[in-house]
């Protein structure tokens, strides 16, 4: 029992972090309808900036204060996403407005191409390491409940809440501010918004600035877990199931869709895995999704697909 | 004044539907493939054949079969490669397996198994749309990488997954040198080719473009839309599984799953999207310059840094092909989102006048 708990834990630690990447891919898709599959490249390349600044700013302080070098290269981070953000948008998004869902799945393809190319281009191509102060060693809970405790990562826990925390900042931000629902607007209807004078361009600027953020997030956590290199890129294809299991307009549907695949690719790879042979988290996420996509097509909390002739 | 079908008068329905009813067209097309069966076998060398004609032939073979689904039945898919696999580990086994097994038999027996793959991961297109659909084809491609790797009995117990073929022959013709193979993947890919483009005038063509572009609206004039989806992924699937096995079997000679990975699928989408959705000649375009751009750009950049003077490190090489390869690929779906096929229309329409003004 205290083994399939722990089992639980784990799976729900590492699908908040699914949730984070999934985040990003809602965001965008939300708002400009734009399938962005450069959101792992965008892992990678502000893991990357983060990594580098913090090491530079670190060399520049004399090695005096790790948290102010932090500070200095998270502003550092923000800002370089901030100057993609605007990039996307000036020279590429802005000349493909109205095209197919299917042609722009492209072009954020070739950006994935340039912003692996420039990231490592810039920053080098070596194994980076992010030092936030994360503890790492593992802390046993629950002794007096289950025979040997519950092991739990204390590193995965910090995630967990910074996650938790950076999806309630956003629904305030949706929700409560301005701009958010200038975005909501835009979300909804295109035309509508711009013919009460939402500024598509500029909204399409913060939506890109939000999920590079989101981004940075997840990069840090994720690089300081494994470490910065180019493997990163590559979590986008570990948190598609996440997106399309949740919906892909549904920022509640990313966190939980995040965790369902996090808890059954646990749970499958430690209790089914043994049968087969082993290593079937990574089809496990996908084959689960599409499961539930025969039955709710729009996956768990998208809206309804209404087809119009 | 070249290009024009004055003069050139239809008298039975026959001539009416041929597939190039324009006189030029169909003596370009006749001399590019006659150039291709007689003069580059001798023109060619051997580094030309290895590294760009035979993998430009087997692609475009696999990107006519992903041009099927994608660009006229409207189903995005991104599980390609794994389709690919499917065809070349089932030729494997067929080859191996069965004493006496013909090789054009068992390229073709492993396209069948690829198109009953096919139909079984086509299954949701019934229920899931668009990019949803995008996203659940790549359980396909996950699938597919991990049952190749774990489950021995496809790989006839080869540890690492990697299987080889040797000996390649039809009919006592032996195929060994570069030029002869490339010869057989010729004679495969023009003769899919031919029906491919049959099949996209004939009423399973039609009923994939009209599912395309309204499924309702397909629908309400009497067409099944599980039958006509299904179709396209299976014979989708068996352009891929065949292109996969030859592939396996001609080009690389040993081969293990890694060779159709999850960035075989996005390639052959590109080619497709790139080279114009729903156009046979976009697929052969499209994979033509998916297929020669990475070899320019490495053969071109460090030969460029040392005319400046520079000396470029492989890594900076192959970063900056990164980025030529995707601005290339944004580039070219900003000024021609339809491909480079739709240029050539364009240019065809220019040729009717040219050279004079009106």
């Amino acid at each position: 029992m205290g083994f399939f708990i722990e089992t639980l834990i784990g799976g729900l630690m590492a699908g908040m972090l699914y949730s984070l990447v999934a985040l990003g891919f809602v965001l965008i898709f939300k708002s400009s309808g734009v399938f962005n599959f450069a959101q792992g490249a965008m892992v990678l390349f502000a893991a990357l900036a983060m990594a580098r600044f913090s090491e530079w700013a670190n060399a520049a302080l004399g090695g005096n204060s790790l948290f102010l070098a932090n500070l200095i290269a998270f502003v550092g981070a923000g800002a370089t996403m901030w100057l993609v953000a605007w990039a996307v948008e000036r020279f590429v998004l802005r000349k493909l407005v109205n095209q197919e869902g299917a042609t722009l799945l492209m072009v954020t393809l070739g950006i994935t191409y340039i912003l692996e190319g420039v990231g490592q281009t810039i920053f080098g191509s070596e194994i980076y390491n992010i030092d936030v102060g994360m503890p790492k060693e593992p802390v046993m809970m629950f002794e007096s409940l289950f025979e040997g405790g519950i092991l739990i990562n204390k590193e995965d826990f910090i995630a967990a809440l910074i996650a938790a925390l950076l999806v309630g900042l956003l629904t305030l931000f949706f929700q409560k501010t301005p701009v958010g629902r200038a975005l909501r607007a835009v979300a909804d209807d295109h035309q509508a918004a711009l013919s009460i004078g939402i500024p598509l361009n500029r909204i399409w600027v913060i939506v890109w600035l939000v999920a590079g953020v989101v981004a940075l997030v997840a990069g840090i956590i994720w690089g300081s877990k494994l470490g910065v290199q180019f493997s990163l890129a590559t979590v986008a294809l570990r948190a598609l199931p996440v997106v399309i299991l949740g919906g892909l307009t549904s920022v509640p549907g990313a966190i939980v869709g995040g965790l369902i695949i996090g808890v059954g690719e646990k749970l499958s790879e430690v209790y089914l895995g043994p049968m087969v042979g082993g290593g079937i988290e990574i089809w496990f996420a996908y084959v689960l999704a599409l499961v539930v996509l025969l039955f709710r097509p729009q996956g768990l909390f998208g809206e309804k697909i209404i087809n119009r002739v | 004044m070249l290009y024009r079908e004055n003069g050139q008068f239809k008298t039975t329905y026959a001539a009416d539907q041929q597939i190039f009813t324009i006189a030029q067209d169909k003596w370009f097309v006749l001399g590019i493939v006659a150039f291709a069966f007689l003069a580059v076998p001798m023109l060619a060398d051997e580094y030309m054949f290895r590294a760009i004609l035979i993998p430009f032939l087997i692609l475009s073979l696999a990107a006519l079969g992903v041009n099927l689904l994608v660009g006229y039945c409207g189903q995005i898919t991104l599980g390609a490669g794994a389709f690919m696999a499917v065809g070349a580990y089932a030729a494997y086994n067929f080859l191996i397996r069965i004493d006496g097994m013909p090789l054009i038999g068992a390229l073709l027996l492993g396209g069948l198994t690829s198109a009953g793959m096919g139909i079984l991961f086509g299954i949701p297109s019934l229920r899931v749309r668009g990019l949803y659909l995008a996203v659940a084809t790549l359980a396909a491609q996950f699938f597919c990488d991990w049952a190749f790797l774990r489950i021995k009995w496809f790989t006839n117990d080869s540890s690492s997954g990697s299987v080889s073929v040797s000996d390649l022959s039809v009919f006592g013709w032996v195929i060994d040198s570069p030029a002869e193979k490339y010869l057989f993947c010729l004679g495969f890919i023009v003769v899919f080719a031919v029906i491919a483009k049959n099949m996209t005038r004939a009423t399973i063509g039609r009923q994939w473009m009209a599912i395309r572009d309204m499924d309702v609206a397909a629908e309400v004039i009497g067409i099944r839309p599980m039958y006509a989806k299904l179709s396209a992924f299976a014979v989708s699937s068996f352009f891929v599984g065949v292109a996969g096995a030859l592939w396996g079997f001609v080009h690389l000679g040993s081969w293990e799953p890694a060779a159709f990975s999850v960035d075989r699928s996005f390639q052959l989408l590109f080619m497709v999207i790139i080279g114009g959705l729903g156009s046979i000649l976009g697929s052969f375009v499209g994979a033509a310059f998916i297929v020669i751009l990475p070899i320019f750009l490495n053969q071109f950049l460090p030969a460029l840094g040392g005319l400046l003077g520079l000396h470029i490190s492989t890594a900076a090489v192959s970063h900056a092909e990164l980025i030529i390869f995707g601005s290339l690929i944004v580039f070219f779906l900003i000024v021609e989102p339809h491909g480079l096929a739709r240029l050539w229309a364009i240019a065809k329409e220019k040729l009717r006048l040219w050279p004079f003004p009106h």
